[in-house]
């Protein structure tokens, strides 16, 4: 099982480092990053693999949009099948 | 492959345009809770919806927080009350009514519909003596949601039921005259009512769906009218339908998964996807809007049926294919006070109760939250009900009336309601009485099938 994590905001340093960090502690592996950067706004897609998180997935969610808006970000971690369904037949 | 494209447009429709799946709404026949005893039979009633739908709400939200998309309703249907309180030999449809209430507090659910009847070609065992109770079972419950259908293109109209169903509504209004007359917010009058619309207040069960199923009511007004807007004014009318469709597409795909997902959990069977834009009071998820884009000033003036026409139609088209079963009453609604670019059109005048009976003629379903003046007598409740049920028997589609006579208001004061349901202002009808027609009775045949002029 996979999940997308969304990252979008004012941009400033350690946002990956942070992010990463969240996933590595909740055993979730980091498979794929896209980051661009236009004038000051970051932002960031990452693609994760959930299937070995020690929690589940909804309250690992709950946790990283927390951690996002105590930093002034925002951040949507979303299961891949959203995606998949609305943007491929 | 995904790319950051498609993912970031997924994130803006749902962050900004407010896409959402409107409801996920069970349904469950009651049928083998007939009983002669109305205390028994409620009883049954009571334990099998809150046996089945125990989960429901916790599995939505489950879903909702796992794909990241709001699902803002979890309801019940339930079979037309009518068929099974017509086993008691004591006929309380009111007993049923707060027994149903309590079933779906216990729930957690928002809405319950189907304390219903269907008289469309006449009155069977029951279903009087539910419709006489309806104005004193909305007034006593909170979440119960009734509709009665009254006419269809098969039977033609019972105008005996037409003539009923105009006072019904006005008690139903002067009962909850207390509470901003909510009680006919909560009542739907039918002609050909879907049997499995996931969207309230018309929801119910109908005799030949299977004991349980899952119905989904996709919506998102604001990503077709955002989607519109970013295409700016260089499209043709043929490229904007091709636009619709795209979008309904997306829009209706995610219905399906969610639609799916809840089905899978809970071990029920996937009924249909509805594909409606249903719109909400929040700025920016509006039909009206969407025809505004399209490039009217306002909506209700000329034109504004032609480009509804191409809405409705185009979001079918789009939504057919991202589904693998259809059903509800799947279009555009156009609701008045739950939706800010009608209420901003009917509190400047452009938008009159006529356009929008000439809109429901187009539109997936009718006269919808429309609010009249309280003095408004019962029998022109009843022409209006029959004008509207007239049209959607001679063009076999889905027609209602969702009007809420305002107690106490005049013509331009304001009626608010709250939530989902909105506000909005109170709109003129016409004067003249049909007093001496609606009192005739009868029924009106059905209509020729062919000779289409």
């Amino acid at each position: 099982m996979r999940a997308v994590i969304t990252v979008i905001g004012k941009d400033m340093v350690g946002i990956l480092a942070k992010v990463s960090g969240e996933c590595a502690e909740h055993n979730i592996n980091v498979i794929e990053v896209t980051q661009s950067i236009l004038q000051d706004m970051f932002a960031m897609i990452m693609m994760v693999e959930i299937s070995k998180a020690d929690i589940p997935f909804t309250q690992f969610a709950e946790k990283i949009e927390k951690m996002g808006s105590e930093m002034g970000l925002s951040i949507h971690a979303m299961h891949e099948d959203i995606f998949n369904a609305m943007h491929t037949i | 492959m995904l790319n950051a494209k498609d993912i970031l447009e997924t994130i803006t429709m749902i962050q900004d345009e407010h896409l959402d799946v409107r409801t996920i709404t069970m349904g469950i026949s009651l049928l083998d809770c007939c009983h002669s005893d109305v205390d028994v039979m409620c009883a049954k009633v009571y334990d099998k919806i809150t046996r089945y739908a125990k989960d429901l709400v916790i599995t939505g939200e489950n879903i909702e927080k796992e794909l990241g998309i709001p699902i803002i309703n979890k309801r019940i249907s339930i079979t037309p009350a009518a068929m099974i309180l017509a086993s008691c030999d004591n006929k309380d449809a009111v007993k049923l009514a707060l027994t149903l209430d309590r079933a779906a507090k216990t729930c957690g659910v928002n809405f319950l519909g189907g304390f219903s009847a269907l008289v469309h070609k006449g009155f069977g065992p029951g279903d009087k003596e539910l419709i006489e109770a309806i104005p004193q079972a909305l007034a006593q419950t909170d979440f119960v949601c009734s509709s009665v259908n009254i006419g269809s293109t098969k039977t033609g109209i019972n105008m005996d039921a037409v003539g009923l169903m105009g006072k019904v509504v006005r008690k139903s209004a002067e009962l909850t005259a207390d509470k901003g007359c909510i009680g006919p917010a909560k009542l739907v009058v039918f002609c050909n009512a879907p049997e499995d619309n996931p969207f309230m207040a018309g929801a119910f069960h109908g005799a030949g769906e299977p004991d349980c199923v899952i119905n989904v009511g996709v919506s998102g007004p604001g990503v077709v009218r955002a989607a519109l807007a970013k295409a700016g004014d260089k499209l043709d009318l043929t490229q904007v339908a091709d636009l619709v469709k795209k979008t309904a597409f997306k829009i209706t795909r995610m219905g399906q998964l969610v639609a799916t997902e809840a089905s899978r959990r809970l071990g029920v069977p996937f009924g249909i996807v509805d594909l409606s834009l249903a719109p909400t009071p929040a700025v920016g998820d509006s039909v009206a809007y969407i025809l505004e884009e399209m490039g009217l000033e306002c909506c209700g003036c000329h034109g504004t049926t032609a480009a509804l026409a191409l809405l409705n139609d185009a979001v079918k088209k789009g939504g057919v294919m991202a589904s693998s079963h259809v059903g509800g009453l799947s279009g555009a609604f156009i609701p008045v006070t739950e939706d800010a670019g009608m209420i901003h059109a009917a509190q400047c005048g452009a938008l009159s109760i006529t356009k929008l009976e000439a809109m429901t003629a187009v539109c997936s379903v009718g006269l919808d939250m429309i609010n009249i003046p309280g003095d408004t007598p019962a029998d022109v409740i009843a022409a209006i009900i029959a004008d509207e049920a007239a049209i959607g028997m001679v063009n076999s589609k889905t027609t209602a009336v969702r009007v809420i006579p305002a107690i106490g208001k005049k013509v331009g004061e304001e009626l608010n309601f709250g939530g989902l349901l909105g506000s909005g202002p109170v709109m003129p009808v016409s004067l003249y009485s049909p007093s001496k027609f609606i009192a005739r009775g009868g029924r009106i045949p059905a209509p020729m099938q062919s000779l289409k002029n």
